[in-house]
């Protein structure tokens, strides 16, 4: 009711704010909830977030009434005379069961969603994800590939202190990589979740995905995606100057086009070790390889030593 | 009681004057008014640190600061308003106004109260000179997880010992309240027949004392790990960095209670005032608090969901978390109920606790909301946390001690406060509080990290709403300064009395309240 009402009045009030802003992207910027994501469990939570809501609502309806009704109509200025009640037992006990039983009949619903989304048995992909200071580095632990995950470029210069470079003209700013993460649709693909310096978080709205990086332990994380799409997300946890420029993106391919996406990246991935022993390394990307296969000693070493933070 | 007045006056011992009255003074009402004032400036340096936040996120990309100068910014304005504001406000507001409303003449341990004050300067000097220092103040946010704040450069052993050293006094303050409370009420004044506002004082000074030495304890493990080759954080020496979370979080979250019981408190006492009516239910108030309090030592971990726990302590704290919401419904429905059938006026501290009531219940309603663990894996770490528990402190804890400021500043200055600016005051910051902090519970939905100078562009507009609610919610904090100054200064004489509806020991002293009151404490026994 207050949310409606409250986004109504600001969003007329800021509406001279939008020509400034530049139209196209602003209209769809009023965005006021959360995302109903692309995979099952991603819907569960939406549903929960809205179920929680409602009863928010339903609640903040009658308090607020009662409240409003009586700084209406109980004031000094009608002449009211207060009355002299100060305690009812009966009202006391009604109103301490009735968030009881709410309580309840929420908690059972959030916990079947959460036993669902724990449950990360039989994946069918699994990818390691370190959390570095500040990029993400993904390891498909069967298929032998690897890379680094950064800031684009463009976004990268856009973001300096006075650039000069206006945000609302880079793509995606903030949210777009180099390499993004790619799985294929309707498959299970568990992420193994750690850090290699600080704490990060590891955060993809849609895929109802936040889980911490913490350094020398692994957690796991699950998500199985309805449709092909480019999802977006960012680091959630602070982890120092460059926390606001570590984006998350994960592209969801057709089976087939995962496939044919794999090969390319063992091919290149065959020629950056060729290249490894010649001066030119030229792509940023091969670049990276080199880098991801100069730390691979101490990252094994790194992961020997972590434990699993669950079992 | 007029009684006391002559008394009271012959009674004037030799007090120092000038910077020696302050600095030396065992006074109650001296020491309220010295932890007042250092809240006020701290309230008003926080508040700067705010605005060099807003204005760079006001619109996207880069303008004013660096990064990691940002990130100072985010930690320090949580560190000064959190102990450097909130809580020494509430602190000078016992001080001030527990001996009155007990009838005793002073606290119980007067010097331990001088000392538990002076230590706070210091504390602040001492945090905030790391802006100056090679690397630059804290940034690794108020909550200082490791690995990050090991990052901190020659800032790291000053943030450590501030924190001591706001912990000390903060324990001082709450044995001295406890002391106070247990020893000094009048006879016959029983537990049950306290006003509001001293029992949850005595409530958040237990929390106090089972809480700030643990903080002390995991930030020495933190000055350890740094310097002394320990690792209680570090995995590589066989430690575990979310170990300090799970500490801080078992001070962090009794601290959520402690910078906000003694506002229920305050609330407690306006209500009824402007209703004209007793408070409703007062003992379900008491036991309320006191399970509240309770409850706050077994939910710490619903402040890290995502550091991946087993399923069983993510079901555990989410069914205790959800539970804390019971005896505070039964809180905000007896306020209500205390409305109901009353004959209500609205001075300003009326305005600022309903004002309380409605915004505090939207930041209980969103914090209802974080309880269920898979919304919270989308809410965590997001700006819907921002606006979540600025709710609950800004027009929860800093509208609680607006309100009790305006409440008893005509007994501590024997003047009325300027009823206009009060009410101009009030509006300005209702309003502007809302534009500032609902926004960002839309920005957190949409996807917005917390903690970030830079965003992506479809997060433009609603942080420009913010921002601009922000720097007039800031600026509209000057009109309080000037109206407490005003009132301090002169005024319309106040009557003892004050309001209209007051009921308690304390509107029985004169107004101003004189130096020494209480000498001969009111008799309960007969009543």
């Amino acid at each position: 009711m207050r949310r409606t009402k409250l986004s109504k009045a600001i969003g007329s009030a800021c509406a001279l704010g939008l020509g400034w802003l530049g139209a196209p992207v602003a209209m769809a910027a009023w965005e006021l909830n959360m995302p109903k994501g692309v995979t099952d469990v991603s819907r569960d939570v939406y549903d929960l977030h809205m179920l929680i809501f409602w009863i928010c609502v339903a609640i903040g309806v009658a308090v607020f009434g009662v409240m409003i009704y009586s700084i209406i109509n109980h004031r000094k200025s009608k002449g009211v005379e207060p009355a002299k009640f100060s305690h009812s037992a009966q009202a006391e006990f009604i109103w301490t069961i009735i968030p009881v039983v709410i309580l309840i009949g929420t908690t059972i619903p959030a916990a079947g969603t959460l036993v669902r989304m724990e449950d990360t048995r039989d994946p069918e992909i699994t990818i390691k994800i370190t959390g570095y200071q500040w990029r993400w580095h993904y390891e498909y632990l069967d298929e032998g590939i690897g890379f680094f995950s950064s800031l684009s470029a463009a976004s990268n210069a856009a973001r300096q202190l006075r650039s000069g470079t206006d945000p609302f003209q880079v793509p995606n700013y903030l949210l777009d990589v180099d390499n993004p993460l790619v799985v294929p649709v309707d498959t299970k693909v568990r992420g193994l979740i750690t850090a290699a310096d600080v704490l990060h978080a590891w955060w993809v709205p849609e895929l109802a995905v936040k889980k911490d990086a913490v350094p020398g332990f692994i957690n796991e994380i699950w998500f199985s995606i309805n449709e092909e799409g480019i999802y977006r997300g960012q680091c959630a946890e602070l982890c120092g100057r460059g926390h606001g420029f570590m984006p998350v993106v994960v592209v969801a391919k057709s089976k087939a086009d995962y496939a044919a996406w794999l090969r390319e990246q063992r091919n290149k991935s065959a020629s950056a070790q060729h290249s490894q022993d010649g001066p030119d390394v030229d792509t940023v990307e091969q670049q990276q390889l080199v880098v991801q296969r100069e730390q691979q000693p101490a990252q094994t070493a790194s992961a020997k030593a972590a434990k699993g933070r669950e079992q | 009681m007029s009684v006391g007045t002559a008394t009271y006056d012959e009674h004037h011992d030799e007090h120092a004057s000038g910077l020696k009255r302050w600095l030396f003074t065992t006074n109650h009402k001296d020491i309220g008014t010295l932890y007042l004032l250092f809240a006020l400036i701290m309230f008003l340096i926080g508040g700067l640190m705010a605005f060099v936040i807003r204005a760079e996120l006001f619109i996207p990309g880069l303008q004013l600061v660096d990064p990691a100068f940002f990130n100072q910014m985010t930690t320090l304005h949580a560190l000064v308003m959190i102990f450097g504001g909130v809580m020494p406000a509430f602190v000078g507001l016992a001080n001030w106004m527990i001996p009155l409303m007990l009838g005793a003449p002073d606290m119980a341990l007067p010097r331990l109260n001088n000392w538990s004050f002076w230590i706070l300067p210091f504390a602040f000097v001492l945090l905030l000179s790391t802006l100056f220092m090679p690397g630059g103040a804290p940034a690794s946010g108020w909550t200082m997880y490791p690995p990050l704040v090991l990052q901190t450069g020659d800032a790291f052993p000053f943030l450590i010992f501030s924190v001591h050293l706001m912990g000390m006094s903060s324990i001082m303050g709450a044995i001295n309240v406890i002391v106070t409370i247990l020893n000094m009420r009048a006879p016959g004044l029983s537990l049950l027949r306290m006003p509001m506002f001293v029992w949850t004082w005595l409530i958040t000074a237990y929390l106090l004392i089972a809480v700030m030495p643990v903080l002390a304890g995991g930030v020495t493990m933190l000055l350890t790990d740094e310097y002394f080759g320990t690792s209680f954080f570090t995995a590589a020496g066989g430690g575990d960095p979310v170990l300090f979370q799970h500490i801080f979080w078992f001070f962090g979250h009794p601290e959520v209670y402690i910078i906000i019981l003694p506002a229920f408190g305050i609330v407690s006492q306006i209500i009824p005032t402007f209703a004209r009516k007793p408070l409703f239910g007062y003992d379900s108030m008491v036991y309320a608090t006191a399970s509240i309090a309770f409850l706050s030592f077994i939910v710490w971990a619903h402040h890290m969901f995502t550091v991946g726990m087993p399923l069983a302590g993510e079901l555990f704290f989410m069914f205790t978390t959800m539970l804390i919401a019971v005896p505070t419904g039964v809180k905000v429905f007896n306020w209500v109920a205390t409305m109901w059938k009353g004959s209500m006026t609205f001075e300003t501290p009326m305005l600022f606790a309903l004002a309380f009531l409605f915004l505090f219940t939207i930041g209980g309603f969103s914090g209802l909301m974080l309880a269920i663990v898979p919304a919270d894996f989308q809410y965590h770490d997001s700006y819907f946390v921002v606006a979540h528990f600025h709710y609950v402190l800004v027009p929860g804890a800093v509208f609680g001690i607006q309100a009790g400021v305006y409440y008893w500043l005509p007994k501590w200055t024997g003047h009325m406060y300027n009823e206009t600016l009060g009410k101009l005051h009030f509006w300005l910051s209702a309003i502007f509080v809302n534009v500032t902090f609902f926004p960002q519970h839309f920005l957190g939905l949409a996807g917005m990290p917390r903690r970030i100078p830079d965003y992506a562009t479809q997060f433009a507009d609603f942080n420009m709403v913010s921002s601009v609610g922000a720097f007039v919610y800031g600026f509209s904090q000057l009109i309080f300064a000037y109206v407490v100054y005003s009132c301090v200064k002169g005024g319309q004489k106040a009557t003892d009395m004050v309001w209209d509806g007051s009921q308690g020991l304390e509107w029985q002293l004169p107004s101003p309240a004189p130096h020494h009151t209480w000498d001969t404490p009111p008799d309960f026994t007969a009543k």
